[in-house]
């Protein structure tokens, strides 16, 4: 579905990302997993279109969409979530989902001014889809409430609603469970599940908690120091000497082992 | 006598209230809806004004005219060029952030301003333009401003239903999703861009009306009329006074600003002579902590910002 290659950026003389080639495959659910600064959000910034890679490509279903602006890839069907939330504070839940949908005619002036009826008409669509959204979130009982006022948790389960208010081929989640209580990491990890096999959605999923990625996700892709280190199944990934390394750091009895 | 007086003075105070009630609501679309700090209101107020004069005034030796069109083409006029100056500053300035977009803003007010002192042909430069005529004169004698007045609550009525409509509509909610995260915005496929510049561009198109109103109706302009100080200045702290992004807010504070400071001109006139022109600062700084005290107490002003009221599904 999608397939990078050889990207790399810098920024100034930090090379974030070096030369990294992967590719996402159509119905699964990629876990992309690293230590910290390892180029995990540079990478999904890349690909969602918020930075522009300093070389190399990105393919989306066959086509060049490198350098793509954010709301282009949008409408492609790449939706990405944040790892801080980014809910719109002074906008009420219920707005935060209402404003998702694609090319609502309201979104025009003058149909907000002439059009009056149709802009309803569809509103109430919209509104119902939303409010479909916010039972499967459990989120039913704050939709009215201002979403600056939900706590970081809901926050998390609202970035993940708005996915559900288009139709999205392509999801990236930065790390949706980061800040996320036991119980509401189950919750996420059924709701991704659920999306997964009820709509379809290919998801990519950055994220630290390792019983969460062994949960959902297969295949995995490590990335370390801005390369892909190594891919595979979390059985895979767990006995494979070079993750711990990237992880925990090269111990001494490595470093001579390597020099040898 | 006295009530005549008072009477005439009530429909000049309404009058002004509404003019800087449209600049406000201008602004509430750029400031309040979108987040666009713009701080050169007086641009757009003054190309309005100016616009209206030149295309309804008579021949004049002094500046360019002659063209003696009826007043309405003339406010359209100035809401199209207001419009359109805002759509050539917006395509250079919008790609900056908030506070690049201030500067901006300050700088090309400025240079409105000196090229109207300074293009003499144009705008008859500092001595300024005079018989501007104003709508209904003579329609119903002795009721010429009253009427001028109703034209201007027609006007604020118009723009304030249209500001409304703008806030409930899915619009209004993809401005506010691009003030509050614009990154979001753009993650959920809203070209940030081209709605900003629509916000620019309306708000500038009312305040080109308003000061299409304003021409016409105090009939003689000069730059003097349109320093920074009134046509900007007191258009902003009557908004966040009033409560930016609430229209009615916006409304209540020009009301209100206007009201102090049409007080305060009173009382100064009243002061020994020697302490009268003294006093004309005191009023500005007046005003300045005015601000302060609201930023303190009410930061969100008078009438604060609320989310469009759902409409309940009937079904």
């Amino acid at each position: 579905m999608i397939r990078v290659e050889h990207l790399s950026k810098s920024f100034g003389g930090l090379q974030a990302v070096r030369d990294c080639s992967f590719s996402l495959q159509e119905g699964k659910i990629t876990g992309l997993i690293g230590p910290n600064g390892a180029g995990k959000t540079t990478v999904f910034n890349m690909i969602a279109g918020f930075i522009k890679p300093t070389s190399g490509r990105i393919l989306f279903m066959g086509q060049d969409v490198t350098g793509f602006s954010p709301e282009r890839l949008f409408h492609l069907g790449i939706v990405r979530t944040f790892q801080i939330p980014h809910e719109f504070g002074k906008m009420t839940v219920l707005e935060n989902l209402m404003l998702v949908p694609p090319e609502q005619k309201g979104e025009a002036l003058f149909n907000a001014w002439l059009g009056w009826g149709g802009v309803r008409r569809q509103e109430r669509e919209v509104l119902r889809k939303a409010e479909e959204v916010l039972e499967f979130l459990e989120l039913t009982h704050v939709a009215d409430e201002l979403a600056g006022n939900l706590s970081g948790g809901q926050k998390k389960l609202l970035e993940l609603g708005r996915t559900m208010m288009t139709d999205a081929k392509l999801v990236l989640l930065d790390e949706p469970a980061a800040g996320v209580n036991r119980t509401l990491m189950g919750k996420l990890a059924r709701m991704i599940q659920q999306l997964h096999q009820e709509r379809g959605y290919t998801f990519c999923i950055i994220e630290h908690d390792m019983d969460l990625i062994a949960q959902l996700c297969d295949p995995i892709i490590v990335l370390a120091e801005g390369r892909v280190l190594t891919e595979g199944s979390m059985e895979a990934i767990r006995s494979d000497e070079r993750v711990l390394e990237a992880y925990l750091g090269h111990s001494g009895a490595h470093e001579t082992e390597g020099a040898a | 006598m006295e009530l005549a007086g008072l009477l005439t003075y009530g429909i000049f105070f309404l009058t002004l209230v509404g003019i800087y009630g449209l600049l406000a609501l201008g602004l509430n679309v750029q400031w309040g809806y979108a987040g666009m700090l713009n701080i050169g209101v007086a641009a757009f107020f003054t190309v309005g004004a100016y616009t209206s004069a030149i295309i309804t005034t008579a021949a004049s030796s002094g500046h360019l005219g002659g063209f003696a069109l009826p007043v309405p083409v003339g406010l359209l006029a100035a809401m199209f060029l207001s419009g359109v100056l805002a759509l050539a500053i917006g395509l250079i300035t919008l790609r900056l952030r908030s506070d690049y977009l201030a500067i901006a803003s300050i700088g090309i007010a400025e240079i409105v301003r000196l090229v109207l002192k300074n293009e003499g042909w144009l705008t008859g430069g500092v001595r300024g333009m005079a018989g501007i005529p104003r709508p209904f004169q003579g329609w119903i004698p002795g009721y010429d401003a009253l009427l001028f007045l109703a034209l201007v609550v027609f006007c604020v009525v118009l723009i304030y239903w249209a500001n409304e409509r703008a806030w409930r509509s899915p619009w209004g909610r993809v401005l506010r999703a691009i003030r509050e995260n614009e990154a979001a915005a753009r993650a959920m496929g809203k070209n940030s861009l081209v709605f900003r510049l629509q916000a620019f561009v309306l708000g500038a198109v009312v305040m080109g009306l308003a000061g299409a109103l304003y021409a016409h109706f105090v009939r003689f302009i000069s730059p003097e009329a349109f320093n920074p100080l009134f046509a900007t200045f007191l258009v902003w702290v009557m908004l966040i006074a009033g409560g930016s992004g609430n229209n009615r807010g916006a409304l209540l504070g020009a009301f209100a600003i206007w009201a102090v400071w049409s007080v305060t001109e009173i009382m100064v006139t009243r002061l020994p002579e020697d302490l009268v022109t003294r006093a004309g600062a005191l009023r500005v700084l007046l005003i300045g902590v005015l601000l302060q005290v609201i930023l303190l107490v009410r930061p969100q002003g008078m009438l604060p910002e609320r989310p469009p009221r759902r409409e309940r599904q009937e079904e």
